[in-house]
C-alpha cells in the first residue's frame, strides 16, 4: 500500500473476522489530515471493530491500514504513541481526581511527572474543567466525565483522535458542550475519526462520512455530496438509501470483539 | 478558544528505562491512590493481620499447651503462620483490580497507550509485595510487643519479609492469571473462596504437620504455603539454618516459575 503524506488514515481491504463472523469486510477508505471523518452505522455494523484495528487493539485478518503514516500491523507501538482514543465505555478511574486521571494517562504516554501535571492543567483548562480538577471523577456529571475522557485522550497531542460514540447517553446540553470542545480540538489541526448514532450531529460536524453496514463500507463522501448523490435531504435518508434499513433499527451485535 | 500553551507539544520518545520508570510511577501511584480513597479497605488491610494474630493466637493457645507446639508459646509459633497467611490472602485477591479494569474498559484504554503491557502487571506485583510486606511488618512488630523474640534478630525479620514476597509472587501470578482467564468478578470470588480456606488449613500455618492426620500431612507437603511458613518459623524460632532456607527458596522459586508461566499464558490471551 502506498503511503500518502496528505492522509492521516488509509485503510485498504481491511478485514477482521471473529470465528465465522465477519465483523469488517474489505473496508477501504482514507481520511485526510485535519479532517473530521464520521463512521456511521447501526450496532454491529463494524464501526468499533474498524476503530480497534486502527488503534492496534485488534490485528486485521486481511488488508492493510496506516495511521499517521504508520502501519497498524507492524508499527503498533509507534501508532499508539500518535493516536488518542475515547472509547464507547466510560473509562475514567472513579477513585482518581480529574487531574490525577489526566496525569495517569500522561505517564502511560511516558511524560515526566512535571510535564504530566502541566499538561493536565492545560487540558483541563481547555475542557472547562479547571475548577473541578481536584474532584474525584465519580463525583463529576456524565458530561464532565466525557470531557475528562477527551482531555485524557489528548495527553500525547495525537495526530489522529478516535471518538467512539462520544455523546452516547448524554443530555442535549452536555452533547452541545462536548461537540463544542471537539470543534476546538479540530481547530488545532487534529484529525478526528468518530462514530455516532446522531446523524444530525455528524451532518453538522463531519467533513466526510462513511456509511458502514454489515462490515462493509456502503458509501463515502461529504454529507452534502451524499445527500445529492442519493437525492435526499438528510443523512438518515442517505443511510436508508445506501443500506436499505433505518438506523433506528439496531441489531445488538457490535460487541462481538473481546474487550 | 483558549490557545494551547507550549506544554501541548508532541511527546518525544524517552529511553527504555525512563519509559518503564514513568509507567510504573503512574501505575503504582494509581494503586496507592485507590487504596487511600477506599478507606474501609485500607483499615481492613491493617486490621486483618492483627485479627490473624489475636484471634487464632488466643483461640489455639490452650490446645497448643496440651500439644506442645514448637517455640514455647503458641503466639511465637503462630507468628510465622500469620505473616504467610496474610501474604497469601492479600495476593490471592490482589488480581481482582485488573479484572475490574477489564470489566470497566479501563484496561483496554491503558492498552491503547504505548505503555508496556508487562508494566500493567508488574506494577500490581510490586504493589502487592509492598502492601503484604507492610502487613507482615505490622504482625511481627505487634508480636514483638506481645513478647515474641526473634531468633535471627532484625536481619531475620527482613529475611521473613523476603520469603513472604517470594511466596506472594507465585500467589499473585495465580490471581492475575485468574483475572485474565475469567469473564467476571462474579466467577473470581467463589474460586478464591474455594481455594483460600482449604489451602490455609492444609498447611502448617495453625498447627504443626505432626499433629495432622497422615493424608493431610501429605497434602500439606504439596502446599507451597507450608514451605514458606517453615522458612519463617525457622527464622523466628530456631536461627539461620542456611541449608533448609536455600532448599525452601528453591522450592518457592519453582512454585513462582510454574504459576508465572501459567499466568503468562492467560495474559497473552487477555492482553492481545
Amino acid at each position: 500500500m502506498s503511503c500518502r503524506a496528505d492522509l492521516a488514515v488509509e485503510a485498504e481491504n481491511l478485514t477482521r473476522t471473529f470465528g465465522t463472523t465477519i465483523a469488517l469486510d474489505g473496508a477501504t477508505f482514507t481520511v485526510a489530515h485535519g479532517e473530521v471523518f464520521g463512521l456511521l452505522g447501526p450496532n454491529g455494523a463494524g464501526k468499533t471493530t474498524t476503530m480497534r484495528v486502527l488503534l492496534t487493539l485488534l490485528r486485521p485478518t486481511a488488508g492493510r491500514a496506516r495511521v499517521a503514516g504508520l502501519d497498524v500491523a507492524t508499527q503498533r507501538a509507534a501508532v499508539r504513541a500518535r493516536v488518542g482514543w475515547v472509547p464507547q465505555d466510560r473509562t475514567v478511574d472513579p477513585l482518581l481526581t480529574a487531574a490525577e486521571n489526566v496525569e495517569f494517562m500522561a505517564g502511560m504516554y511516558h511524560l515526566t511527572a512535571r510535564a504530566g501535571r502541566r499538561r493536565a492543567a492545560d487540558l483541563l483548562g481547555l475542557a472547562g474543567l479547571a475548577e473541578h480538577k481536584n474532584r474525584l471523577a465519580r463525583d463529576l456529571s456524565g458530561g464532565m466525565r466525557r470531557k475528562l475522557e477527551l482531555a485524557m485522550s489528548l495527553v500525547n497531542v495525537p495526530a489522529v483522535l478516535f471518538l467512539d460514540e462520544p455523546t452516547l447517553g448524554l443530555d442535549i446540553s452536555a452533547r452541545r458542550a462536548l461537540w463544542s470542545y471537539v470543534r476546538q480540538i479540530r481547530d488545532t489541526g487534529t484529525t478526528i475519526v468518530l462514530t455516532t448514532h446522531y446523524l444530525d450531529e455528524a451532518d453538522r460536524l463531519c467533513d466526510r462520512v462513511a456509511i458502514i453496514d454489515s462490515g462493509r463500507i456502503r458509501a463515502v463522501g461529504t454529507p452534502t455530496g451524499l445527500k445529492d448523490r442519493f437525492a435526499v435531504t438528510t443523512l438518515d435518508d442517505v443511510f436508508l438509501a445506501a443500506t436499505g434499513q433505518d438506523l433506528t433499527e439496531q441489531p445488538a451485535a457490535d460487541q462481538l470483539m473481546p474487550s | 478558544m483558549t490557545t494551547p500553551n507550549e506544554s501541548l507539544a508532541p511527546v518525544a520518545a524517552p529511553q527504555a528505562v525512563a519509559r518503564i520508570w514513568r509507567e510504573h510511577r503512574v501505575l503504582l501511584g494509581r494503586w496507592l491512590s485507590r487504596l487511600r480513597r477506599e478507606r474501609l479497605s485500607a483499615v481492613a488491610l491493617l486490621a486483618q493481620p492483627m485479627v490473624w494474630l489475636l484471634l487464632f493466637g488466643h483461640l489455639f493457645t490452650t490446645m497448643a499447651q496440651v500439644a506442645q507446639v514448637p517455640g514455647g508459646s503458641y503466639l511465637r509459633f503462630m507468628t510465622a503462620g500469620a505473616v504467610v497467611m496474610t501474604t497469601f490472602n492479600g495476593c490471592l485477591v490482589g488480581g481482582v483490580e485488573l479484572l475490574f479494569d477489564r470489566e470497566s474498559g479501563f484496561l483496554v484504554r491503558m492498552l491503547a497507550a504505548p505503555a508496556s503491557r508487562l508494566s500493567i502487571v508488574t506494577s500490581r506485583f510490586i504493589y502487592l509485595a509492598a502492601v503484604t510486606s507492610a502487613q507482615g511488618l505490622i504482625i511481627m512488630a505487634a508480636a514483638a510487643a506481645m513478647g515474641v523474640r526473634y531468633a535471627t534478630g532484625l536481619a531475620g525479620v527482613a529475611a521473613c519479609l523476603a520469603v513472604g514476597a517470594l511466596f506472594g509472587a507465585g500467589v499473585t501470578a495465580l490471581s492475575v492469571g485468574l483475572a485474565f482467564s475469567l469473564k467476571s468478578h462474579g466467577q473470581f470470588f467463589p474460586i478464591i473462596g474455594f481455594v483460600s480456606l482449604p489451602l490455609t488449613f492444609a498447611s502448617s500455618a495453625l498447627v504443626p504437620l505432626t499433629l495432622m492426620p497422615g493424608w493431610m500431612q501429605r497434602v500439606a507437603r504439596l502446599n507451597p504455603m507450608t514451605y514458606a511458613i517453615d522458612a519463617l518459623r525457622t527464622l523466628v524460632l530456631t536461627g539461620w539454618q542456611v541449608g533448609l532456607l536455600l532448599r525452601i527458596t528453591a522450592i518457592l522459586l519453582a512454585f513462582d516459575a510454574l504459576f508465572l508461566a501459567a499466568a503468562a499464558l492467560a495474559l497473552r490471551r487477555g492482553l492481545r
